[in-house]
């Protein structure tokens, strides 16, 4: 099963979920048996042992210094500092790619992750005639926290549904949202979960990046960390006002932020109009260390978020031994069980489920182990037979 | 041969909590009445089972004791549950009088709150046993000389302790481990003891009627009463029969329309056409029958799960601190002579709260494998920590 694979990010040079996914789901594929050719937007030095990697541009990521994959139209530097630029245009490059791709390749059938290869991938279906799978993790409006978002973004995912083959979605949520959105038939939209695969995880080692954190603890305080771009999308308002309530009751409890967006200053100004601004603390876009420390310093991890197709922070807060809490608006919520549930905008449950964890051993030892226990029964592999299922119905159906 | 059927049905309903965050503590100290929610409504959750199960049982069962005069049976009612009944149902109180009234119905023994306060605190458990004999006076004009401990809870030293406190008898599980080449269909001794007799649950017998009844898989399917009398009259190496279950598998476990008020209707008249056979109460099985044997349970057994013992209650961290941090209180609550916290303390040493918390099951994403109020046992926890935390706060104040 020869597979053309489009995508916009891999791993280490993701600015999310997205890329992890797209590897992690990569690799199990490629275990299935599934010989992938992998066309990125942009040059990078790292190769993998499973699959091949095309690069759409010469350029590498940092040449291209304000790539994003999730902002419809906007992009953020890694200092948080947006660009505008033309989407169109990226677009259009990387498609051009993937055009001359198709007549070099050899291939039985095109795989898709999110709107930004979609155009590439109708040009590919078109001059190869093969079957199109699109793979949706977000939709426009998951982007746009609720709201409509980008009216061009919103046709091409349109235009791209209705001509597709096939349409693989994250959780039950993001399907519906399809149907609802988009007016796509049920019938044509598979849920495949995302899963993790710890073993590509670095342990944390006991010299935590957050010295300050780290001290604090030492002096009885608590650290809840929440690690996602600063958007809309992500809920973090309601955190912060959850948090407010849960300092006036434990004033030794610390906000841990890590990530950036456009909702930054936004946030620093609520927490500040809050008094609650000496207990939130905004770290920034974190990669590496820093990044596995905010897991590592952690008494809770914190997914609030007002709209989130799948959402695998929570997996790897669990891996990395960290009591979760997820909104309920979240497609992880269908598959995650041993964690605490809340609506995004009762910020008072919020507050009460933080104070607890945080003020119980035995809570806070019983959803560690539990999650754990929870997530190593979790694989890629799952995901990966039921996709491979589907390609091997389109190789009989076209070979028919 | 003669042989008797030991009929015993165990009546109990908690005050389960109402939604209490956080933010209550301190503020009010209404733990379980709300109007708002179905779900922890405890009015409610009473009307619907005195309507689906006491009210058609008990008039089933008093048309039955008139119609057939050797038709006997025991009961078990907790102080709880009396309560919601003067309370709210007092009609259904009056029915249980009616029973009880006939001479042919005994009460057993237990504890008040239904807790499992022989394990953690032995004097306030002989308070609690000692306050439900009370209550079973004042209300049905009899003293129990019969004893079953919470969830049928047993060990030596509880058998020990129950032949110390007078009585003539004490109930236990039928557990295979336990008896090895014994059979639970004969009286016995616990190890230790001078005159007291044991009598075991043949819970194959029981669940039979208490879990399986309605179950079309079952290869027994349907269960009628001519066939269990049929199985009963064919075990031939047998005196007496325990058929031990909660009082609410009429009605509220198996539903009416699978035909269980038949099956019990039909019971007594199927029973009892063999010459010999006959039904007992706990005193008449206990005068006729001589004890066989010896039994050592030295570890607790209880009726539940595959385990029988108490992991279902107390077998997680959040289980044992709770149960653990509220028994810590006892001398300080106890002093305040509060009696309105002592009650409220007392109510939430209650076993169902912490079958709540269990997540056994909940590993297994089978969340609605039992009967709770609550999404998930963390929910549980929380929410009967916050209440703990408010008692705490009382206590202090009262003291201050």
């Amino acid at each position: 099963m020869k597979v053309l694979m489009l995508g916009w990010e891999l791993p280490p040079n993701n600015s999310g979920g997205l890329g992890v996914a797209c590897l992690q789901l990569s690799r199990a594929l490629a275990d299935a048996g599934a010989d992938i050719e992998f066309v990125l937007p942009y040059y990078q030095e790292e190769s993998y042992d499973f699959m091949r990697v095309h690069s759409s541009s010469p350029k590498t990521l940092s040449e291209f210094s304000n790539f994003g994959v999730y902002e419809s139209y906007r992009y953020y530097a890694e200092d948080g500092s947006a660009i505008d630029v033309d989407a169109l245009d990226q677009q259009l490059g990387y498609a051009k790619m993937v055009g001359g791709l198709v007549e070099q390749l050899d291939f039985d059938i095109i795989h898709a992750h999110d709107w930004l290869t979609f155009r590439a991938a109708l040009l590919a279906r078109e001059r190869s005639n093969k079957p199109l799978v699109l793979h949706i993790h977000s939709i426009e409006r998951d982007r746009a926290g609720g709201r409509n978002g980008n009216p061009l973004v919103r046709e091409i995912e349109a235009t791209s549904m209705l001509l597709a083959d096939h349409i693989i979605a994250v959780s039950e949520r993001t399907k519906q949202s399809i149907v609802d959105d988009y007016k796509i038939p049920a019938d044509k939209i598979e849920v495949v979960y995302n899963s993790i695969d710890t073993s590509l995880f670095e342990p944390i080692d006991s010299d935590n990046a957050y010295k300050y954190l780290t001290d604090l603890k030492k002096d009885g305080w608590k650290v809840v960390s929440s690690i996602g771009r600063l958007t809309v999308q992500k809920g973090l308002w309601h955190l912060l006002n959850a948090a407010a309530l849960v300092i006036e009751k434990q004033p030794k409890t610390v906000f841990l932020f890590v990530g950036d967006g456009e909702q930054r200053n936004e946030l620093i100004e609520i927490a500040s109009a809050k008094g609650i601004a000496k207990n939130v603390i905004f770290a920034g876009f974190q990669r590496g260390k820093n990044w596995r420390d905010a897991y590592g310093i952690a008494d809770l991890f914190v997914m609030p978020s007002v709209s989130e197709p799948f959402g695998l922070t929570p997996f790897e807060a669990a891996a990395y031994d960290v009591p979760v809490l997820i909104s309920k608006q979240s497609g992880i919520a269908e598959v995650f069980t041993n964690c605490l549930k809340v609506d995004f905008w009762d910020e008072l449950e919020m507050a009460n489920q933080i104070i607890n964890v945080t003020s119980s051993n035995g809570l806070s030892q019983d959803l560690r182990h539990n999650a754990k226990q929870e997530y190593q029964k979790l694989s890629w592999s799952r995901s990966a037979d039921q996709i491979m299922n589907r390609y091997l119905a389109f190789k009989v159906k076209v070979a028919a | 041969m003669s042989k008797a059927i030991v009929l015993y049905l165990h009546a109990h309903q908690p005050f389960r909590l109402r939604h209490y965050n956080i933010f209550d503590a301190a503020n009010h100290h209404n733990y379980f009445d709300t109007d708002h929610e179905q779900d922890y409504n405890n009015r409610e959750i009473l009307r619907k089972v005195a309507h689906k199960s006491y009210t058609p049982t008990n008039e089933l069962l008093i048309d039955l004791l008139d119609k057939h005069p050797d038709f006997k049976l025991n009961l078990s009612i907790t102080g709880l549950l009396i309560e919601q009944l003067e309370n709210w149902a007092p009609e259904v109180l009056e029915s249980f009088k009616r029973l009880v009234a006939t001479g042919k119905v005994e009460i057993a023994a237990e504890t008040y709150y239904h807790s499992l306060a022989f394990f953690y605190d032995r004097a306030e458990f002989e308070r609690q046993v000692k306050m439900h004999e009370q209550k079973i006076q004042d209300i049905f004009g009899v003293t129990p000389k019969v004893f079953r401990n919470t969830e049928l809870a047993y060990n030596n030293e509880l058998a020990n302790w129950a032949e110390q406190a007078g009585y003539d008898g004490i109930l236990a599980e039928g557990w295979d481990p336990v008896l090895s080449w014994r059979s639970p269909n004969f009286m016995y001794r616990p190890v230790g003891t001078s005159h007291i007799k044991l009598l075991l649950k043949n819970y194959k017998m029981s669940d039979d009627i208490a879990f399986r009844f309605g179950n079309q898989d079952w290869k027994e399917w349907p269960l009628t009463s001519d066939k269990f009398s049929h199985w009963l009259n064919e075990t031939t190496d047998a005196e007496i029969f325990n058929l031990f279950m909660d009082y609410e598998t009429f009605g509220e476990h198996q539903w009416e329309d699978k035909g269980i008020f038949q099956f019990l209707e039909n019971l007594p008249a199927q029973w009892l056409a063999n010459q010999g056979n006959s039904f007992a109460t706990f005193s008449e099985a206990i005068d006729k029958y001589e004890s066989k044997d010896f039994i050592d349970m030295p570890n607790t057994v209880t009726w539940a799960d595959t385990e029988r013992d108490l992991t279902a209650w107390l077998g997680n961290n959040m289980q044992q601190e709770a149960i653990r941090e509220l028994y810590a209180l006892g001398d300080k609550i106890l002093a305040s002579q509060d009696l309105k916290l002592i009650d409220d303390w007392r109510r939430l040493q209650t076993s169902d709260h912490f079958y709540y918390m269990c997540t056994k099951w909940f590993n297994d994403g089978d969340v609605h494998a039992y009967f709770s109020p609550y999404s998930s046992p963390y929910d549980a926890f929380i929410n009967y920590m916050n209440v703990y935390h408010d008692i705490v706060w009382r206590t202090d104040k009262v003291r201050a």
